[in-house]
């Protein structure tokens, strides 16, 4: 045996997770096609792709945090406080752009608020997002004194983030979900920050030791996760044209169901924004393909429920295969 | 004369009140193969760690390239040219190769912070060609064997191009082809004026790479001088010269008695190798082995808790069917754990909790607990095994290392237990604990109770043990007893070619 030939090369493999899931989709969107008369129109599946992309924003966020091995509880929360801060500032007669500003100024320092209690005060990440989903929610219920706040009196100004149509005919916010997701992808993929997040995720130690500042890239994860939280809550406020106390509530299972979905480990180092996105529009066409169907929406959380630990499973059993 | 390029001066280091080093004084020179040997705790890592910053010495100082070093980030270490090979892996298992050598410092684009995968993985190629291994630089590290991590942890140091390198065991998960691969490598960097720093518990690698040979033991540096094959001897000699006196209490009298553990040939895939072995009743059976011999792997194994491909297990004459640790404890084996915070106690628990952990059935009727026979049990125990508390409801994680240890034997006491496994018994205990868990350990085989013993402590097995069996590489090589034992003649099993 020659010394070339002591390690054999094997090519990197495609990724088969995010194909099971693809096909999964695909499978998905078969079945409703053929049960139902209207799922596949134009009309339905525009219908689907805007309910589903504020949530894909936050999805987005919360799969960049999962990769470091980290969680955000506090998506839904810090995405309401943005949309309300927006509306405040719009009832203040602030003009747009400056009322957007601090919406996303909002996300932006609670996001840093959790990347503080992470890495500063060193407590972990599930009870730190935990604690401020609480506080936001909290503040925004005592702001609100628990009542929607309009957000309509800048009319078609504001309105058209959530309401428009790009040449009458695509949401702004699935134009949006497709530009953010296209930037995120670039980001985690193709930029030495989206390679260290992984190296955290991967062996944090193993980061520290190759002289990473783990500190400085989780923080800066966090607050991008308020970032993009923030830019999901002003779409949604534009929406409804009125900010809502439970604006945003239930987001993080969403967003966490989806990144598992599409292949992120919650022990960190796996992820990737594409699978996300599939995750988040499996569940988002489950409950669009069951309301058409006639099912009730409560039946609708047990399906999606199955759906998450199906995929997993199906996971297990593909990572068990491989290594027999 | 060769330029100094590293030197510790006084360096002294003690964890709560145990010297692990001291006053170092050791000089590293360039162009030169340093190795450092010792045994197991000798304090060799712990002085690369505060070589390299993770620790902070208690007195003295590092002097590197005529300068203090002062090192807070790992990250100034690779900026002042040093680098290191750990013992244990640091590559992160989801990143591909190239990602691994490169990570933090990864080639970019024009614009900053994009970057060039093209040009890490063609740079990762060049530099394992270098190493003469053709793995693919895109492939993930958790799809590479042990072997491969290995050599891209060492691909990793290498593409530093640093002026000190140090290796912590380097060629414990080489196969021998890719051990002289690696010796090439050095022998080039030392042509380069590089030094580096050798550890390994393998005699041979000494022949093949080093010059200069420094020993430890006991946290004391024993000698430095330049290496030749005739001082081989010597060396060992001075790895475990000591004397034995006080350490251990008097030898009671008893006897060996009937046969109680029988393993026939068991085998692990690629790590246990044709295992067979007895232990008898009122016997204290060590197992020596360097680390990474497949000891704890073994006893594992015996236990239930490592998987087995084939082999049989009586106790007592009889065969027993040990799937797990559950039939292991019915059998009547028990395991006290090498790392006792980590896998033996429940910390947050009582003393009481952790004494029936494992014997509940005892002292259940109809699933409710008997408060009064099981506290009884608690209390007979405290008192039997003298532990030192406040009562039965102190948790266990305030209590002395000795203390703990104490506990975790009471666990198996209270399980009526015939074999007793002892996996470094008192790692971290201070001396007078030692000496009551001796003295435990005694009245235990007067008692009739098999002992089983892996340590890692030289003096602990020669001075405890009735019966040696030394390990090496998955294999038992050598089988003493009590008065053929020498701490050379272990130790050149431990050592020798398997």
């Amino acid at each position: 045996m020659t010394i070339h030939n002591l390690f054999k090369t094997k090519k990197a493999k495609p990724n088969m997770q995010l194909l099971f899931t693809f096909v999964g989709l695909i499978l998905l969107m078969l079945f409703f096609s053929i049960n139902t008369s209207n799922f596949l129109s134009q009309k339905n599946l525009l219908n689907v792709a805007l309910q589903t992309s504020v949530a894909v924003l936050v999805a987005l966020a919360e799969t960049y945090v999962i990769i470091t091995g980290g969680i955000d509880l506090s998506i839904g929360s810090m995405a309401a406080g943005s949309g309300m801060v927006v509306a405040i500032a719009i009832n203040h007669g602030m003009s747009i752009p400056v009322a957007i500003i601090l919406g996303l100024l909002t996300g932006i320092l609670s996001g840093a608020f959790n990347g503080f209690v992470i890495t500063v005060l060193g407590i972990v990440p599930f009870i730190a997002t935990l604690g401020t989903n609480s506080i936001m929610r909290g503040l925004i219920y005592v702001i609100l004194n628990g009542i929607p706040l309009s957000a309509s009196s800048a009319g078609e100004a504001f309105t058209w983030i959530g309401q428009g149509k790009l040449c009458g005919w695509l949401p702004y916010p699935v134009l949006f979900m497709f530009i953010i997701a296209i930037i995120a992808t670039i980001i985690l993929v193709k930029t030495k920050f989206g390679r260290i997040i992984f190296a955290i995720g991967s062996n944090e130690n193993a980061a520290f030791l190759s002289g990473i500042n783990v500190n400085i890239n989780k923080f800066s994860v966090y607050v991008f996760c308020g970032l993009l939280s923030s830019i999901a809550g002003i779409i949604l406020t534009s929406r409804v044209a009125s900010a809502s106390p439970t604006a945003g509530e239930g987001y993080e299972t969403f967003a966490i169901a989806a990144a598992v979905i599409g292949g992120a480990s919650l022990s960190g180092g796996k992820g990737n924004m594409i699978g996300t996105i599939i995750g988040a529009f499996i569940i988002g066409i489950m409950n669009n393909g069951l309301n058409l169907i006639g099912l009730s929406s409560f039946w609708q959380q047990v399906a999606v429920g199955c759906v998450i630990i199906l995929a997993v499973f199906l996971d297990v059993i593909r990572v068990k295969l491989k290594n027999n | 004369m060769k330029e100094v390029l590293l030197k510790t001066i006084n360096i002294n280091k003690s964890f709560s009140g145990n010297i692990v080093l001291k006053d170092i004084n050791l000089e590293i020179k360039k162009g030169e193969v340093h190795a450092l040997m010792g045994e197991n705790g000798a304090g060799k890592s712990t002085l690369v760690k505060i070589i390299t910053g993770v620790l902070g010495p208690n007195t003295g100082e590092v002097i590197y390239n005529k300068e203090q070093l002062n090192i807070n980030h790992p990250k100034e270490l690779y900026d002042l040219g040093i680098g290191i090979v750990f013992q244990e892996f640091n590559l992160m298992p989801d990143l591909t190769v190239a990602q691994n050598i490169f990570i933090g410092r990864e080639p970019q684009l024009k614009i900053k912070g994009f970057l060039n995968d093209k040009k890490t993985n063609a740079l990762a190629e060049d530099i394992l060609k270098e190493l003469e291994c053709t793995i693919d630089p895109e492939r993930k590290v958790s799809d590479l064997s042990v072997a491969e991590q290995q050599m891209v942890e060492i691909a990793k140091s290498l593409s530093y191009n640093c002026n000190l390198l140090i290796m912590d065991e380097p060629t414990a998960a080489l196969t021998e082809n890719e051990i002289s691969v690696l010796f090439n490598i050095i022998r080039k960097l030392r042509n380069k004026n590089v030094a580096v720093v050798y550890i390994s518990h393998r005699m041979s690698d000494l022949d093949a790479i080093v010059d200069t040979v420094s020993v430890l033991r006991d946290g004391n540096l024993i000698s430095t001088r330049s290496y030749t094959p005739e001082i081989k001897n010597q060396i060992i000699y001075e790895m475990v010269g000591r004397d034995l006196t006080q350490q251990f209490p008097p030898k009671p009298d008893y006897k060996k008695g009937e046969l109680s553990l029988e393993i026939e040939n068991l085998n692990s895939k690629n790590r246990l190798y044709n295992i067979s072995f007895k232990a008898y009743k009122g016997e204290i059976l060590g197992i020596v082995g360097l680390m990474g011999a497949g000891r704890t792997e073994m006893v594992k194994a015996v236990f239930g808790a490592y998987k087995r491909n084939s082999g049989i297990i009586k106790v007592d004459g009889k065969a027993v069917d040990i799937k797990n640790p559950r039939s292991a404890i019915k059998a009547g084996i028990g395991y006290l754990t090498e790392d006792r915070k980590k896998d033996g106690l429940m910390l947050g628990l009582s003393i009481r909790e952790n004494i029936l952990s494992a014997s509940y059935q005892h002292f259940t009727q109809l699933g409710f607990v008997n408060d009064k026979k099981a506290g009884e049990n608690v209390n007979e125990y405290i008192r039997r095994m003298s532990i030192k508390t406040y009562g039965s409801k102190q948790l266990a994680k305030t209590l002395s290392g000795g203390n703990q240890q104490k506990v975790m034997v009471a666990k198996w006491l209270s399980t009526k237990v015939k074999i007793l496994i002892f996996d470094e018994p008192t790692r971290g205990i201070d001396v007078k604990s030692k000496y009551e868990i001796y003295e435990l350990m005694y009245e235990l085989v007067q008692n009739g109770v098999t002992i089983i013993m892996i340590s890692s402590e030289m003096p602990e097995i020669l001075g405890m043990s009735d019966r040696i069996l030394v390990m090496n590489d998955g294999r038992i090589t050598g089988d003493f007893s009590k008065e053929e034992a020498t701490q050379e003649k272990l130790m050149k099993c431990e050592m020798m070619e398997v």
